[in-house]
């Protein structure tokens, strides 16, 4: 549907400019006002987004060229796999600015630059359509989320933060490569066109590995995931709130909208391999969460059991496990999102985060302790919470394409429940060493936590919606993957040839 | 003898310039106007004469030069790192104020040798005017009053410098001997297969050890840490930028000559590809920020091979685009340096500590300059490496892409500290003057940092100019051929 006006940049384009105001202003409370304004208007920018017509086709298309002679171009557009992710970005901003109104005690300005920036980077790699250009926004997205680590995190900051640009920017560097070498053999970066075309099955194994390690690092699956925890933990609370709801949705994004797309039989042969990464994070992240004595950390770990859902509904190519899996992004974003505020809100009372500092919240603090309750239920999926029906549908699907796979992830749901009601039990009715003053949740907290909460609600009972968005890029995807993966296997046995595979690209033979 | 003067007004324009510094140096010492007050309008005009030659072509003096696209570009390239140069230094604390003229002067030849460079097309021409360029640095280098390292810096850069151009006329007579010509236009139409011609091979790769020496590139590099390290903050800005656009410019011109599974092609390559990790292994350890500039310089040394070896026009290009990037770069950086050290002291990493607060200007500028090194987007690194990479995959150097690849995420860590202790850090060390603040200071970092910043997000202008200059070397555009 057209607008007349470039609906996409301009929610790009906006909070680079909100951000550039900040330098005109002087008072931290009017920095924070002045952001929340413009985390406002962002959100009233998107509504021409309610104009998103329900099919496959990427929509609110823009297309201008960059460099003519290298075949770059500004291409952006969304389909329904996109949408839910922009629109994710977009909610998560003000309720990033509401939670770390009183949090963040240092260089607000800075604090809220970093913010406005990130979130104009994290829509860019959302809408990108051309290769190079998602790219860019991918790595643009790195230094404010690394400064938002580096300097108003907690003591160990240097190191978590270093580790989290370390690890990201070394996967993606060979996701650059991937991106060249698609350039060269397809001949456009534009990902629409990439997508029509058939890449030999070599091409796809070696691409879908740099491509693949890119996001996993950033999803992050297991054993590439040790970055998350240390930047979860000592990352301020919206800076984790904005980790956990949208960056981590990057990776599995990407999953979705290049490795499957473009390598599909590359996907396909690793997807068993996949598959089995995707479980042990599930188990691993959810074993690991049970034994935290760090709420922060606790969480931290149990997103890498809530993504490693996702990657494995990805993966298992049926309709109900991406369904379940985009649906598990939005639901995680959301949940873990409010649970990262919580968790925000306790440590300004208490704090610590440790969970034997903070017994006995039921009693002090009860609306705080009915969020949380109510976020944890989500968070294990709880039936009539949005949690429920996305990891519903990826264990339909798992349990379609394999018994065995489904077996597999029941204990992880099982350890969800059993971190969550561990941590919830204690909080709620642990008994305190000594009295508590503090103050139950505000006004602020109240709104903050409302809007997740009404989510949780509405895609809990009334997903029909979100499927309307989401069914017909997806229905798309997977039947282009099913032909595409079969025109483009060759009869060859990969692995015995990978050694030679490794010699002929470095002699630069394809 | 074919002489058209309209074609040379950049290089006549620079060369009365250099002249009146010349008179200027020979004149009593308190002569005025002091140089510092009309020379940055001079080359500040200097640039916009270049600029406005740029549509300039034409060959002449029997064929030896050739003024083209890719001369043009370099020159203006060349002229702007002047102009900034100058301005960079017109507040130098480490000169003494007797030897300012002198030391413009010794400045302004070298860079009119660097413009020459840009145009010769023939091998004897190249080595006259890197000699030209040359000589006058030997003797800018040990100008910081009251230190011995520049003595040693000094006598370091001679030392090397003589060897490597020995080695490259030595290599010249090699090359004159088996291939009978010093014009690259014939030398394209000669073999340069080792079998073919050993000779000719060995000649070329000891030819460009000239070229190799003064871009810093492994094993030719040396030099590099400790004459930046030795010289003044302002002369390091001049020697880690200028000479090395010189390099460039002939190593793009000289690259035609490379065809992709050549024996020297490999050479190069491996050579680039030694040169990155060696700079960048280097670098990690160096808490001396003119050090660890000075290994960057020779990790960049490598990146630039990466463009010359895959015999295209797109290669040639994407390398021209990155040394102008790479010259922006260390030009902001050095801007930086300079601006920091207000007593002309060497910076230490630590140094960096708390500049957000103190200059956030120089700081945010600092940040750009770091990521724009690191190759990060939207910078103009970022675009200059991309565009290196792309032109290099599928053209036999696979091998030396990722090695590229590979390496840049080796540079995140230290790139990544200066960024780290400008921002994060707080504690700064006690009794060190405070950075320069001045509009001066930051309108500077700031132009440049913003250059950084809007040529990476739009390249197009600038990169179709290199690459109108790449096709006009392979003769696909007018002017084409050398």
């Amino acid at each position: 549907m057209d607008f007349g006006y470039p609906v996409l940049t301009t929610l790009i384009a906006f909070p680079l400019v909100a951000a550039c105001g900040l330098f005109f202003l002087r008072s931290p409370q009017v920095v924070r006002y002045y952001t929340m304004a413009a985390s406002i208007i962002e959100c009233l920018l998107a509504i021409p987004l309610t104009g998103f017509t329900m099919n496959a086709e990427f929509q609110f298309v823009e297309k201008i060229d960059w460099v003519h002679k290298w075949g770059l171009q500004y291409y952006l557009g969304i389909d329904g796999i996109s949408i839910l992710m922009v629109l994710l970005t977009i909610v998560v901003l003000p309720l990033c600015v509401m939670c770390s109104w009183t949090y963040i005690g240092k260089r607000e300005k800075e604090f809220h630059f970093c913010l406005l920036i990130m979130t104009s980077a994290v829509l860019g790699v959302f809408c990108a359509l051309d290769l190079v250009l998602f790219y860019v926004f991918w790595e643009a997205m790195l230094i404010p989320m690394y400064l938002l680590i580096a300097v108003w995190g907690g003591d160990d900051r240097r190191y978590a933060s270093l580790k989290f640009f370390l690890y990201t920017l070394a996967g993606s560097t060979l996701l650059l490569a991937a991106i060249v070498a698609f350039r060269i053999t397809g001949g456009t970066f534009s990902i629409p066109e990439l997508m029509q075309m058939n890449f030999s099955f070599r091409f796809q194994f070696w691409t879908f590995l740099a491509m693949a390690l890119a996001f996993a690092i950033k999803v992050p699956m297991f054993p590439f995931h040790t970055w998350l925890p240390a930047a979860h933990v000592q990352a301020p609370a919206a800076g984790s709130v904005i980790l956990a709801a949208v960056l981590l949705k990057m990776g599995t994004y990407g999953f979705l909208r290049f490795c499957l797309p473009l390598a599909p039989a590359a996907s396909e042969y690793f997807a068993p391999m996949m598959i089995a990464i995707s479980i042990v994070s599930i188990l691993y992240g959810g074993a690991i969460a049970l034994g935290q004595s760090d709420i922060k950390k606790l969480v931290a770990y149990s997103s890498v059991a809530h993504m490693g859902f996702v990657t494995l509904g990805i993966f298992l190519f049926n309709m109900q496990g991406a369904q379940g899996a985009l649906l598990q992004m939005l639901n995680h974003g959301i949940v873990t999102g409010a649970l990262f505020m919580l968790i925000g809100a306790v440590y300004e009372r208490s704090h610590s985060r440790e969970i034997t500092d903070n017994l006995g919240l039921g009693k002090y603090l009860p609306a705080f302790m009915f969020f949380w309750g109510f976020m944890a239920m989500a968070s294990f999926g709880f039936p009539g919470t949005n949690g429920f029906v996305g990891e519903m549908l990826v264990l339909t699907g798992a349990f379609k394409s394999s018994v065995i796979i489904g077996f597999c992830c029941i204990p992880g749901a099982l350890l969800a429940a059993a971190y969550m009601f561990r941590v919830s039990l204690k909080m709620a009715w642990g008994r305190p060493s000594s009295a508590k003053t503090w103050r139950d949740l505000n006004a602020r907290e109240w709104i903050m936590l409302t809007i997740p909460a009404v989510f949780v609600l509405w895609i809990g009972l009334a997903p029909a919606p979100f499927y309307k968005i989401i069914d017909p890029s997806i229905e798309k995807l997977l039947n282009d993957f099913d032909k595409r993966k079969v025109a483009s296997i060759e009869v060859e046995q990969p692995l015995q040839t990978a050694a030679a595979d490794v010699l002929n690209v470095i002699a630069g033979k394809k | 003898m074919n002489f058209h003067i309209t074609t040379l007004v950049p290089e006549l324009f620079f060369f009365c310039l250099v002249l009146v510094l010349m008179i200027q140096s020979l004149g009593s010492r308190e002569w005025q106007p002091p140089v510092e007050k009309w020379l940055p309008f001079g080359a500040g005009l200097a640039f916009f004469v270049a600029i406005t030659g740029f549509a300039l072509q034409g060959t002449m003096f029997w064929g030896v030069y050739k003024v083209d696209m890719m001369s043009q570009f370099f020159k203006i390239a060349i002229a702007f790192g002047f102009y900034v140069t100058v301005l960079n230094t017109s507040r130098q604390p480490t000169l003494e104020d007797g030897k300012r003229a002198d030391y413009y002067m010794l400045l302004g030849f070298s860079t009119f040798g660097l413009m020459l460079l840009s145009s010769a097309v023939e091998l004897i021409t190249i080595y006259l005017a890197l000699e030209l360029a040359s000589y006058s640095m030997y003797a800018v280098i040990p100008l910081r009053a009251k230190s011995k390292g520049a003595a040693e810096a000094g006598v370091k850069y001679v030392l090397f410098g003589a060897v490597s151009t020995a080695l490259a006329l030595y290599g010249l007579s090699y090359i004159m001997a088996s291939q009978h010509t010093t014009h690259i236009a014939e030398l394209m139409n000669k073999s340069w297969s080792f079998a073919d011609q050993p000779m000719a091979v060995v000649g070329l790769t000891l030819f460009l050890t000239g070229m190799f020496f003064k871009l810093a590139l492994f094993p030719f590099h040396f030099w590099c840490p400790d004459v930046y390290q030795g010289a003044s903050n302002e002369t390091a800005a001049f020697v880690a930028t200028m000479p090395k656009m010189g390099a460039i410019v002939v190593l793009c011109r000289l690259a035609v000559l490379l065809k992709p599974g050549l024996e020297i092609t490999t050479i190069i390559a491996i050579l680039g590809a030694l040169s990155m990790t060696f700079g960048n292994l280097s670098a990690l350890a160096q808490t001396d920020l003119k050090r660890l500039l000075g290994f960057s310089s020779v990790a960049h040394a490598g990146y630039i091979m990466v463009g010359l070896v895959s015999g295209t026009p797109e290669g040639v290009s994407a390398a021209a685009f990155y040394g102008l990037a790479y010259l922006l770069m260390n030009l902001l950086l050095f801007w930086i340096v300079s601006r920091i050290a207000v007593d002309g002291r060497n910076l230490h990493l630590k140094d960096l500590n708390g500049l957000y607060k103190k200059a956030p200007v120089l700081a945010f500028s600092l940040a750009i300059g770091a990521f724009a090194l690191v190759g990060l987007p939207p910078t103009m690194g970022f675009m200059g490496k991309f565009f290196l990479i792309t032109s290099a995959w599928d053209h036999g150097y696979n091998w030396l892409v990722i090695t590229l690849v590979l390496n840049s995420a080796i540079a995140i860590y230290y790139y990544l500290g200066l960024f780290r202790h400008a921002f994060t850090e707080e504690k700064a060390p006690a009794d060190v003057p405070a950075p320069d603040t001045s509009w001066f200071a930051s309108a500077g970092a700031g132009m440049l940092a913003a250059a950084v910043l809007l040529i990476g997000i739009i390249p197009a202008p600038l990169f179709n100019f290199a690459m109108t200059a790449g096709e006009s070397l392979y003769g696909i555009v007018s002017g084409g051929g050398h």
